[in-house]
C-alpha cells in the first residue's frame, strides 16, 4: 500500500479555523483586557473567513481526500458556511450577558470555536473515523459549555445530564459503526454505499444502520430520544442555549446526510420507517408538551423537539428534494432560534434572568421593538406565510406529499396547528398582559445590552421577515448543495 | 480458535451490560461513567474482531481513535463530576431532579 499525499488545499476551511483558533488562544492569554475585545472580534473575523472559504472555493465536484476520509463537495460548502455563520451569530450575542455574571472569558470563544471546527470535520466526513472524530470534537466542547457557569446548580445538572446521554448515543452510533464496518470491510462511506447497493442479505447493515439511527436521533434532539434536550435548554446558560440551537443543528443534519444518506442510502427503504417513527413521535410529543410549559427556555427546547420532528419529514421523504428541504429547515430554525435566545439574553440583566414567559408580561410597552422581534419569531415559528418558516415548512410538506407520504403530511400540518397554540400565547403574553404591581418599578431599567448586540438582535428579526419575503437564494443554495 | 461469533456475543453483552447499568444505577455519577467506558470498549471488541476477521487493519486503527477519545470523554466527565460536586455537595444521581416537566 502505497502512501499518497493528501490534498491540503481541499481542508482549507478547516485549516484556516485551526489556525484561527490557536492564534485566537495565544492573544487571549495575553490579553488583559476584561470586555475580551480582542478575542471576541477576533473570534468573528475567524468564522467570517470560514464562512467565505467554504463558500468559495470548491463547487460542483465531489472531490475526496485524505485516502477516503474527506469529502470536498457542493453540500460540505454550503453546511460549513451554515456553521460558521450561525456560530458567529450565536457568539455575537454572548458579551453582554457573560460579562456581569463573570464569565466573560477567552475559554467559551475557544470552546465554540472547537466546537466549531468538530462541526466543519462532520460536513466533510467522507469515512466513519472522520465522522466520529468531528462529532466527538464537537459534543465534548459542549459539555464543556454547558457546563461553563460553574457556581449554577441547574447549570452543572444540566451538563451531567447532557454528558451521560450525549456519551451513550455516542456509544450507540459506534456500536452501529462497528456493525457497518463488519458488514462492509470498509470505513469509507462511498465504498459502505457500494456494497449496500449489492447486498442479498443486508441483516448486520441493517442492524448498524438502527444503530446510527438512534444515535443521529439523539444529537438532533428528535423524540423519543429527546431527553436531554429540555433540562440542557432549560439549564445551560442562556448564550450557551443559544449557540447550542443554531450550529450544531446543522451538525446533526450534516451527520444525518453524510452517514445516513452518503453511507447507508440504498437501504433508504428499510430506514424510511423507522423515520417516520421518530417524524410522529417528535411532532407529537414536541408540540403537546410544549403547551404546559411556563419556562420560556423550557418551551423552545420543546419547540425544538417538534423542528427536529418536521426536520425528520424531510428526511422520511428520501429524496434530494426532502434532503435539501431538510436542511432549508435546519438553517432557517437556527436563524429563528438565535433571534429567540438572543432577546432572552438581551432583556437579562445582571441578577436578573429572562427566561420564564411571565418575564415577557407587558413587553410590547417596555421596549416595542423587542416585542417586534418576538412577534416575528413566534409568528415565524408558528409557519405563517411573510416569514422564513412558512416556507422552511412548505418545502418539507412539499416533498413529503412529492414521495407519497400524504397521511404524515397531515400529521404536521395538525402538530403545526397545535404549535400555534403556544407560540400565540407567548405573544399574548407580550402584548395584551399586564406585569405584576411592585414587578413594573423592578423592571423598568433598560436591559444591560449594549447597542451593537440590540443591532444584532434587530437584523436576526429583520433576517427572519426578509428571508421569509425573498427566500430564493437561500433555498437555490441548498438545493444547489443536494445537487439539484 | 477464537471465532468471530465469540468476539461478538462478548462485546453485544459488554454494551448490553454498560447500557442497562446507566439506566438500573440510581446512585452514584461514577458508576455512570464506569458505564460510558464499558460501552466504548464493548464496540473495541467488536472493531478487533471484525478487523480480525476480514484481515483489514483500518478497524483496529479506529480502536485507537476511541481509545483516545474515550480518555478525553472521562476527563470532561470528571470535570463535570467535580462541577456537580462543588455545587451541591454530592453526586447522588437521583438528585439530579431540580429541572422537571
Amino acid at each position: 500500500m502505497s502512501f499518497e499525499m493528501p490534498q491540503f488545499s481541499l481542508a482549507l476551511p478547516e485549516m484556516w479555523l485551526l489556525a484561527a483558533t490557536c492564534g485566537v488562544l495565544l492573544v487571549d492569554l495575553f490579553s488583559r483586557d476584561p470586555q475580551r475585545t480582542l478575542t471576541f472580534y477576533l473570534t468573528q473575523f475567524s468564522l467570517l473567513v470560514t464562512a467565505a472559504i467554504a463558500l468559495g472555493s470548491h463547487w460542483g465536484i465531489a472531490e475526496i481526500t485524505f485516502s477516503g476520509h474527506y469529502v470536498a463537495d457542493s453540500l460540505s460548502g454550503v453546511l460549513k458556511a451554515a456553521v460558521a455563520l450561525l456560530a458567529a451569530l450565536a457568539l455575537a450575542y454572548t458579551r453582554p450577558y457573560l460579562r456581569p455574571r463573570g464569565l466573560l472569558q477567552g475559554e467559551f470563544y475557544l470552546l465554540a470555536l472547537f466546537a466549531t471546527q468538530g462541526m466543519l470535520v462532520i460536513a466533510s466526513g467522507g469515512s466513519l473515523l472522520s465522522l466520529y472524530m468531528g462529532l466527538e470534537l464537537l459534543s465534548l466542547s459542549l459539555y464543556a459549555l454547558v457546563a461553563y457557569h460553574r457556581d449554577s446548580r441547574q447549570a452543572a445538572e444540566a451538563a451531567m445530564k447532557y454528558f451521560v446521554l450525549g456519551a451513550l448515543a455516542s456509544g450507540i452510533l459506534l456500536y452501529g459503526m462497528s456493525m457497518v464496518y463488519g458488514a462492509t470491510a470498509s470505513l469509507e462511506l462511498a465504498r459502505i454505499a457500494e456494497v449496500a447497493a449489492q447486498t442479498d442479505d443486508p441483516l448486520l447493515l441493517l442492524f448498524g444502520m438502527t444503530f446510527m439511527l438512534v444515535g443521529v436521533a439523539f444529537k438532533l434532539g428528535a423524540a423519543p430520544f429527546h431527553a436531554w434536550v429540555p433540562d440542557v435548554y432549560q439549564g445551560a446558560p442562556t448564550p450557551v442555549t443559544l449557540f447550542l440551537s443554531t450550529a450544531p443543528k446543522v451538525a446533526a443534519v450534516a451527520l444525518f446526510l453524510r452517514l445516513l444518506v452518503d453511507g447507508l442510502g440504498p437501504l433508504h427503504d428499510q430506514l424510511q420507517p423507522m423515520l417516520l417513527l421518530l417524524a410522529v413521535v417528535s411532532l407529537l410529543l414536541g408540540n403537546l408538551a410544549a403547551i404546559v410549559q411556563t419556562n420560556f427556555k423550557r418551551l423552545l427546547a420543546y419547540s425544538a423537539i417538534a423542528h427536529a420532528g418536521f426536520i425528520m419529514v424531510g428526511f422520511s421523504a428520501g429524496t434530494d428534494a426532502g434532503h435539501a428541504a431538510a436542511l432549508f429547515y435546519t438553517i432557517a430554525y437556527g436563524i429563528m432560534a438565535a433571534a429567540a435566545f438572543g432577546l432572552l439574553t438581551v432583556l437579562s440583566r445582571s441578577g436578573f434572568e429572562a427566561e420564564e414567559i411571565a418575564d415577557l408580561r407587558g413587553l410590547n410597552e417596555r421596549h416595542p421593538v423587542y416585542a417586534g422581534v418576538l412577534l416575528l419569531v413566534m409568528v415565524s415559528m408558528t409557519g405563517i406565510p411573510g416569514t422564513i418558516g412558512f416556507y422552511a415548512k412548505y418545502l418539507v410538506l412539499k416533498s413529503a406529499v412529492e414521495a407519497g407520504l400524504i397521511p404524515l403530511a397531515i400529521l404536521a400540518v395538525v402538530a403545526a396547528v397545535i404549535g400555534a397554540f403556544y407560540y400565540l400565547r407567548v405573544l399574548k403574553v407580550a402584548y395584551f398582559d399586564r406585569p405584576a404591581e411592585g414587578e413594573q418599578s423592578a423592571e423598568l431599567p433598560r436591559p444591560g445590552a449594549s447597542a451593537a448586540v440590540r443591532g444584532v438582535l434587530l437584523v436576526n428579526g429583520a433576517a427572519v421577515l426578509v428571508l421569509g419575503i425573498f427566500p430564493e437564494r437561500l433555498i437555490a443554495l441548498c438545493q444547489a448543495a443536494l445537487g439539484l | 480458535m477464537i471465532e468471530l461469533s465469540d468476539f461478538l456475543i462478548l462485546g453485544a453483552l459488554l454494551f448490553s451490560l454498560g447500557v442497562a447499568g446507566i439506566f438500573l444505577n440510581r446512585k452514584n455519577v461514577i458508576l455512570l461513567l464506569m458505564c460510558i467506558e464499558l460501552i466504548l470498549l464493548a464496540v473495541n471488541i467488536n472493531f478487533i474482531g471484525f478487523s480480525a476477521y476480514l484481515e483489514d487493519l483500518a478497524g483496529q486503527i479506529f480502536v485507537f481513535f476511541i481509545l483516545t477519545v474515550a480518555a478525553a470523554e472521562a476527563a470532561i466527565g470528571l470535570a463535570i463530576v467535580v462541577v456537580l460536586f462543588r455545587s451541591r455537595g454530592d453526586i447522588n444521581v437521583a438528585a439530579l431532579d431540580a429541572m422537571r416537566g
